[in-house]
């Protein structure tokens, strides 16, 4: 057998979704590549590591969306998180990936949410951008000498690492409830399943929301934005002048203008304080 | 060998693998410690925490890089926006060599995250070795790779494992992580002798050694990285330093990581079987 047809059907093998309460390999897994000993046959030294693979990727799941656990419940996020990882096993040489096409996956299995679809995407958004704030490239913060040279010409960039979120629930609240902590980083070991804290969920009720996922000394914060904030942040991020952001920010708010100068002004204030404003990319300035 | 060429000609004593349990401790206190290994793919991201840390680790202390998903092994060739990923992290460590398993763990794009046994065979072999010296031709540092602990063989293997090792390693012209726990662990699963495997290995391209301990089961041995260094591999440690000389050695702990000086203490249990007294921690 040539080396790419045995690690194909090896990784195929373990890689097969595990069957029963104690997670075994699939009945017609053979494993007749593998050569047994005089204590394990062949299926059994294949399912050490199929084990492995399925305790690794589970693991990095819970850790990665205890908030879409706590909305799911227990079995219910065990089965979605099982059939996803069945159906989009890991791209990325990093499991921090992991989870990058979870979304996009529910939306087109939505059996899985079962009645709380939108409040699982949501919280899937949240999570996910949970993710990327954490690790996400910062820039040159723009400070506040550099804020007293801007006029309506002039563009400003907003922190890559920072996310804005349109959401239908109040996620927010349930995942800072359910924080677990820093995210699991790669090792060398061979996985063990861990003990894994329940956690309680509770049914939301829709209510719209903006927000920002940001970081304050590497810690991750949510903070709640006006439409006209979360609208006037997107504009600037769009690679829109000032003058251009403001202009659009005013034609679609609902708020008059001379109501809306002072929250405006306040809001400068507010994202130079938090670091939130840097340089633009370079193709946005050009 | 202590320095050669695939460890950068640098003379390292005993290290401790870089964990984030450990971070405040080693900030705050500042333990003496002759180097720390991280994993490269934690670092290897744009921006956050974990690189903040890591600058700062990087103004008192030596880092080695020690890799977890090269997958030399796997037939695909390899990924090049991880590779400039690494090499941005190289050029911020100054990582004198860089370290990856002699293992594969994807194919087809898809990952396993695991460190999956390779079959023994000359084609592996020519595959893995041609990977490596990409690898390195790349990355401009010199390579090391890495024995891992097996539970499996295959059908199709064509040699031992420390034969294929040694095959690889000429090949590639690249240097060896010798893991003498996952000599034992290997040894134990699959019915060899861990001493003939350390005789076999050519003195001259040993860049560095792993230590760790593992779980014992039943049937079969696993590596946990969650207990403390056991006897015999001790006792294998002692051997392969009396082949090689008083070559940089790391200890793992991955899982249930205790206190800083816990692993610290469990690390400079090496020392006594190194010759060259100089090198403590202390």
């Amino acid at each position: 057998m040539k080396l790419l047809d045995l690690q194909r059907r090896m990784a195929a093998d373990l890689m097969a979704p595990l069957t029963g309460a104690d997670d075994r390999l699939q009945g017609k897994i053979k494993a007749e590549y593998i050569r047994p000993n005089d204590r394990l046959t062949a299926r059994e030294r294949l399912q050490i590591y199929s084990r492995s693979y399925w305790c690794r990727v589970i693991d990095a799941m819970y850790e990665d969306f205890p908030g879409l656990r706590a909305v799911a419940g227990q079995r219910a996020f065990d089965k979605l998180v099982r059939a996803y990882l069945a159906d989009c096993p890991s791209q990325s040489f990093t499991l921090r990936d992991l989870g990058s096409r979870l979304e996009p996956w529910l939306r087109k299995n939505p059996r899985f949410a079962g009645k709380k679809f939108d409040l699982s995407i949501d919280m899937i958004r949240l999570e996910w951008a949970h993710i990327e704030a954490w690790d996400g490239a910062e820039e040159k913060i723009l400070g506040p000498e550099d804020l007293l040279e801007l006029g309506p010409g002039l563009r400003v960039g907003v922190q890559p690492y920072i996310r804005l979120l349109a959401l239908n629930y109040p996620v927010d609240d349930l995942r800072i409830r359910v924080n677990t902590g820093e995210h699991e980083t790669a090792s060398n070991a061979v996985t063990k399943p861990k003990a894994r804290r329940a956690i309680s969920g509770r049914s939301l009720q829709p209510k719209p929301i903006r927000l920002a996922v940001h970081r304050v000394d590497f810690s991750i914060y949510y903070r709640r934005l006006s439409p006209d904030e979360f609208r006037l942040l997107e504009l600037l991020r769009e690679g829109r002048t000032v003058g251009k952001a403001l202009m659009a920010c005013c034609k679609t708010s609902t708020i008059p203008v001379d109501e809306l100068q002072p929250m405006i002004e306040a809001w400068f204030s507010n994202w130079s304080e938090l670091g939130w404003l840097c340089h633009p990319p370079k193709k946005a300035r050009s | 060998m202590p320095a050669n060429r695939f460890n950068g000609h640098t003379d390292y004593g005993i290290g401790i693998g870089l964990r984030i349990p450990h971070y405040a401790h080693i900030l705050e206190r500042k333990p003496v410690v002759d180097w720390f290994e991280i994993i490269s793919e934690n670092y290897m991201i744009d921006g956050g925490r974990p690189l903040a840390i890591l600058d700062r680790i990087l103004e008192r202390y030596r880092v080695v890089q020690h890799g977890v998903s090269m997958y030399f092994g796997s037939a695909e060739k390899l990924n090049r926006q991880h590779l400039r990923k690494l090499k941005a992290l190289v050029k911020r460590t100054k990582t004198p060599w860089l370290t990856d398993h002699l293992c594969w763990g994807s194919v087809d794009g898809s990952y396993s995250h695991d460190l999956l046994p390779m079959p023994y065979t000359f084609e592996a072999a020519q595959v893995t070795a041609r990977k490596i010296r990409e690898a390195r031709d790349f990355l401009e540092v010199p390579i090391a790779v890495e024995n891992v602990s097996s539970y499996a063989e295959f059908h199709v293997s064509q040699m031992t494992e420390w034969e294929f090792l040694n095959e690889v390693v000429e090949r590639a012209d690249c240097g060896i992580l010798l893991d003498v726990n996952n000599i034992y662990v290997s040894s134990r699963n699959h019915d060899f002798d861990p001493f003939e495997y350390v005789n076999s290995v050519p003195a001259d391209r040993v860049a560095q050694i792993h230590i760790a301990g593992h779980s014992k089961f039943q049937k079969y041995i696993l590596d946990t990285h969650d207990h403390p260094v056991i006897d015999p591999v001790w006792k294998l440690y002692h051997h392969a330093i009396r082949r090689f000389g008083p070559t940089a050695t790391l200890l793992e702990w991955d899982d249930r990581i205790p206190s800083f000086d816990e692993v610290r203490a469990e690390a400079i249990k090496a020392a006594k079987y190194r010759p060259a007294a100089a090198e403590l921690m202390v």
